[in-house]
């Protein structure tokens, strides 16, 4: 006799499905394919394009280098304040993105807390800068890494970490040699989350970062300002983004998570 | 003291080891000689294992030492301790935790390379382990490709790569099926005597223990309850589990001259003469089972009743409850035939007997 | 008051109104109530107008009890998109006449009447730290500068007067909204914005406000108009003829935009 579970679930599986797949088919639907050509290969479509793929492939770099030694404290320290921590931590995924680009100005614009002995010693300041982007992506992408890190290390299995200390490595080693490998595919799949929240990052690039050809304007920036004069380039460079995101996505999914 | 003590000055494992940890209250006194290898041996949940953890320096002490070939390992009094990574202990874990993502080589490597060594010497050294184990075909292997004896041999070499002073083996058998078991029990029993450091390994298994171990160490409820050699262990237990353990009937009392009298009312008479407290200890196959009171006087004859039948080998052990005395019970072993022949059923009034020469006494 | 005159009541309740004393010049007779309007009015405004529209919604509710306005605020580019999709709103006021044009040639709307205007200026952080005196500094690579993008109306009228000028501008961002630059005013990250004088109103205290004469060459001419698929009819018109009113247009005055 069949059991009714498998249908409860695949009900609802399926309509999450089709919420999250029909918007995209719709947007597919509607792109003005016909100068489809002519906008893809747009110098500032491609620029955008471009300035997107590296920043947001420097901010994954960066979400990592600072993101799994936090996510190892997280992890490991049995300190009564890591409850406040993980929460201050994952604060960046609640708050509204504009108001985390008027947040960093606080600290690195320059005025900000840090950004004005730099401005005043050296005469740089981030804002407006594509530094300025690739941190305001770091900062919006860091939380998904570190939450993922954070998963894949309280599931491993510590006794690894035992063994290698018998064998007479020391902490950072054991931390290199042992548990990075073992916790090897959460942190490449927190890195992809991490690279495709910094790759569809607007609101706190736009506020502090700018928007500027070539140096500012990423690819989610170059949409909404074609929406303000050509909704149909708007969602033709949409997808654009889409179809390039996607493409990474499956080839990163061959080439890293499947190791494991 | 019957132990015989190996441990000479600063050489090998001198430990008390004292620490309480969820309702464990372990303390534990340790010695162990170069080149000996104790079993410790004892229930779930004794604190076996919390023994090892201790002296590979992964638990800290609350109260105690460690001293191992003279060097103070650990020493709460003294504000001493050692972080395992400068300890010379090796370990084989349970599971042997061979890292997955290392080759066979590596994770021999890893604890040279650990050490400072150079990556070329750690390799040779690596290979020359690998072969003593008998496993060097298996170098490029990946850990979850080998099976579970040869995961065993590795975890061994890995262990004693390290060159430690003391090697701890973590229910070293416990994770390989009876016929994989039978081998590797024999190699690592000439590995361990090759081995000329200090060697503990923890166990729930007699066969194990009498096999690899010079020295048995029991504990129960993390506390000592009896050493000894396996033979000593075998004949004389001194607690209820390693009575079940070795398969002996146990029964304590109070001796005077060859009749040793029992809390309850009951009485074992012995061969050898005893006085004050003592137990008294025989096997099951010394039992003899009547359905009627046998001709002559046995001076070991009680009544009681069958409560359970169960096959045990080639022979049945037949469980009978009120004997010597109301409330305790014996243990017999009786040949298949012998249980059709007298027609043996639970619940059954039976007569059991066993010869004074069978009873080994000994004082509590 | 019970058993008077609804009519007259509302009638004195306006009366009561202005001699409470809004400060300006206008008559009772000429806020004239009609007794079709009533219930709920959605208002879709360009979002310059935020302070000044609910200054006016407040007197107009007075006016004429019964009322509600309702606001949506946002850029007139994206607004207008929500009409042409059929959002049930009354009113449509634009920041400029091109996008009132695209709702008027889908239908959405008829006769818009241009009710007030406004020109650009020059914003400067209150401290004016890049010491800006006028339009010329914007041509200088050493300061920060934000102007809108030219695919929006503040961007293109700054091109107008930069042209006009004869200005080569050498901007840092390029933003979609004049709330984004004068946000980055107000933080001191740019020296100079070029925005609207009525953004420097509403700024207060944190910016300074520069003139230039280039500005009259790009005006800006915000139309209003009654929506063809208003649900309330009645209250559009009223509520379009108390923006024309003298009423609104002194809260318009207070806002800083000129008559037309």
């Amino acid at each position: 006799m069949p059991t009714p579970i498998p249908w409860l679930l695949a009900l609802p599986a399926l309509a999450g499905l089709s919420f999250l797949v029909l918007p995209l088919l719709g947007l597919l639907i509607r792109a003005p394919w016909s100068n489809a050509w002519q906008v893809i290969t747009d110098d500032e479509a491609l620029l955008a394009l471009r300035l997107s793929l590296i920043t947001a492939t420097v901010a994954m770099v960066l979400a990592v280098l600072l993101g799994v030694p936090l996510a190892w404290l997280l992890a490991r320290s049995d300190l009564p304040a890591m409850g406040w921590l993980r929460a201050v931590i994952t604060v960046p995924l609640v708050l509204p993105p504009v108001v985390g680009g008027v947040a960093l100005f606080t600290v690195l614009g320059r005025s900000g807390l840090l950004g004005w002995p730099l401005y005043q010693l050296t005469g740089f300041a981030f804002p407006f800068t594509p530094y300025a982007v690739v941190l305001a992506q770091t900062f919006v992408a860091l939380p998904f890494l570190i939450l993922s890190v954070e998963g894949a290390l309280r599931a491993a299995d510590r006794r690894y970490e035992d063994a290698a200390a018998t064998l007479g490595a020391r902490p950072l080693t054991i931390f290199s040699r042992v548990t990075l490998p073992l916790i090897g595919p959460g942190v490449a799949a927190g890195a992809v989350l991490a690279w495709a929240r910094a790759l569809g990052e607007f609101g706190a690039t736009i506020t502090f970062a700018g928007n500027f050809p070539g140096t500012t304007r990423t690819m989610p920036l170059q949409v909404y300002l074609a929406l303000e004069t050509d909704p149909s380039a708007a969602l033709m460079l949409s997808v654009l983004l889409l179809a390039v995101s996607v493409l990474v996505l499956v080839l990163l999914r061959d080439r890293w998570v499947n190791r494991w | 003291m019957v132990t015989r003590d190996r441990a000479e000055g600063g050489s090998g494992l001198v430990a008390q080891l004292e620490l309480q940890r969820g309702d464990l209250r372990l303390a534990v006194d340790l010695r162990v000689g170069p080149g000996e290898v104790v079993a410790l041996l004892g229930p779930n949940g004794a604190g076996k294992s919390t023994v090892l953890r201790t002296l590979a320096g992964l638990l800290p002490l609350q109260r105690g030492c460690a001293v191992l070939g003279g060097l103070t390992m650990e020493d709460v009094d003294a504000g001493i301790r050692l972080e395992p990574h400068h300890r010379q202990v090796g370990v084989v874990f349970q599971d042997y935790l061979l890292f997955p993502h290392l080759s066979v080589l590596d994770n021999v490597a890893f604890g040279p390379r650990a050490r400072g060594h150079p990556r070329a010497y750690a390799q040779q050294l690596a290979h020359t382990m690998l072969e003593r184990v008998g496993a060097a075909g298996l170098a490029s292997a990946q850990p979850r490709r080998i099976s579970g004896g040869q995961a065993q041999r590795v975890a061994l070499a890995r262990a004693l790569a390290t060159e430690p002073q003391l090697l701890l083996l973590d229910e070293p058998l416990a994770a390989l099926d009876a016929r994989t078991r039978l081998t590797v029990r024999g190699e690592l029993r000439r590995h361990l005597a090759d081995f000329d450091g200090a060697a503990i390994v923890v166990t729930h298994d007699p066969v194990d223990a009498a096999v690899l171990a010079d020295r048995l160490v029991v504990i129960e409820a993390g506390e000592v309850v009896q050493t000894g050699t396996p033979s000593e262990v075998a004949r004389r237990p001194r607690t209820d589990y390693v009575a079940r353990l070795v398969g002996l009937n146990l029964l304590a009392g109070t001796g005077s001259a060859h009749r040793v009298d029992l809390p309850g009312g009951g009485a074992v008479h012995t061969a050898d003469s005893a006085d004050g407290d003592v137990y008294v200890a025989f096997r099951p196959a010394a039992v003899s089972i009547f359905t009627t009171r046998p001709d002559g006087s046995p001076r070991n004859l009680w009544l009681g009743r069958i409560s359970g039948i169960e096959s045990h080998g080639e022979g049945v052990r037949v469980e009978i409850d009120a004997a010597p005395q109301r409330g305790s019970s014996i243990l017999a072993e009786v040949t298949p035939a012998a249980v059709a022949e007298l027609g043996l059923l639970p619940g059954a009034a039976v007569w059991a007997s066993v010869k004074a020469s069978d009873v080994e006494v000994y004082p509590r | 008051m019970i058993g008077t005159n609804p009519r007259r009541a509302a009638a004195s309740v306006a009366a009561a109104l202005l001699l409470a004393g809004c400060g300006n010049t206008a008559s009772p007779a000429q806020t004239s109530p009609s007794d079709a309007v009533t219930g709920g009015i959605t208002v879709l405004a360009a979002a310059s107008l935020t302070d000044a529209f609910q200054a006016i919604a407040t007197d107009f509710e007075r006016a004429h009890p019964g009322t509600e306005v309702t606001f949506s605020f946002g850029s007139s580019a994206t607004l207008a998109t929500q009409i042409n999709q059929g959002a049930p709103a009354d009113v449509f006021a634009a920041a400029n006449e091109p996008t009132m044009r695209t709702v008027t040639d889908a239908g959405a709307a008829q006769h818009p009447q241009i009710f007030v205007t406004n020109t650009l200026e020059i914003a400067v952080p209150r401290s004016n730290p890049g010491n800006i005196t006028g339009l010329a500094d914007f041509a200088d690579p050493a300061k920060k500068i934000a102007v809108c993008a030219p695919q929006v109306p503040c961007g293109a009228a700054a091109q107008r007067v930069f042209a006009h000028a004869g200005v080569t501008a050498r901007p840092d961002t390029l933003e979609s909204d004049v709330k984004a630059l004068l946000q980055k005013v107000q933080l001191d990250e740019v020296d100079a914005a070029l925005v609207y004088h009525t953004d420097v109103v509403a700024a207060g205290d944190a910016v300074e406000g520069i003139t230039f004469a280039a500005a009259r060459t790009a005006v800006n001419r915000y139309p209003i108009a009654t929506l063809t698929g208003a649900p309330n009819p009645g209250g559009a018109a009223a509520f379009v003829d108390h923006v024309l009113s003298p009423l609104g247009q002194a809260r318009l005055d207070k806002a800083g935009f000129a008559r037309p």
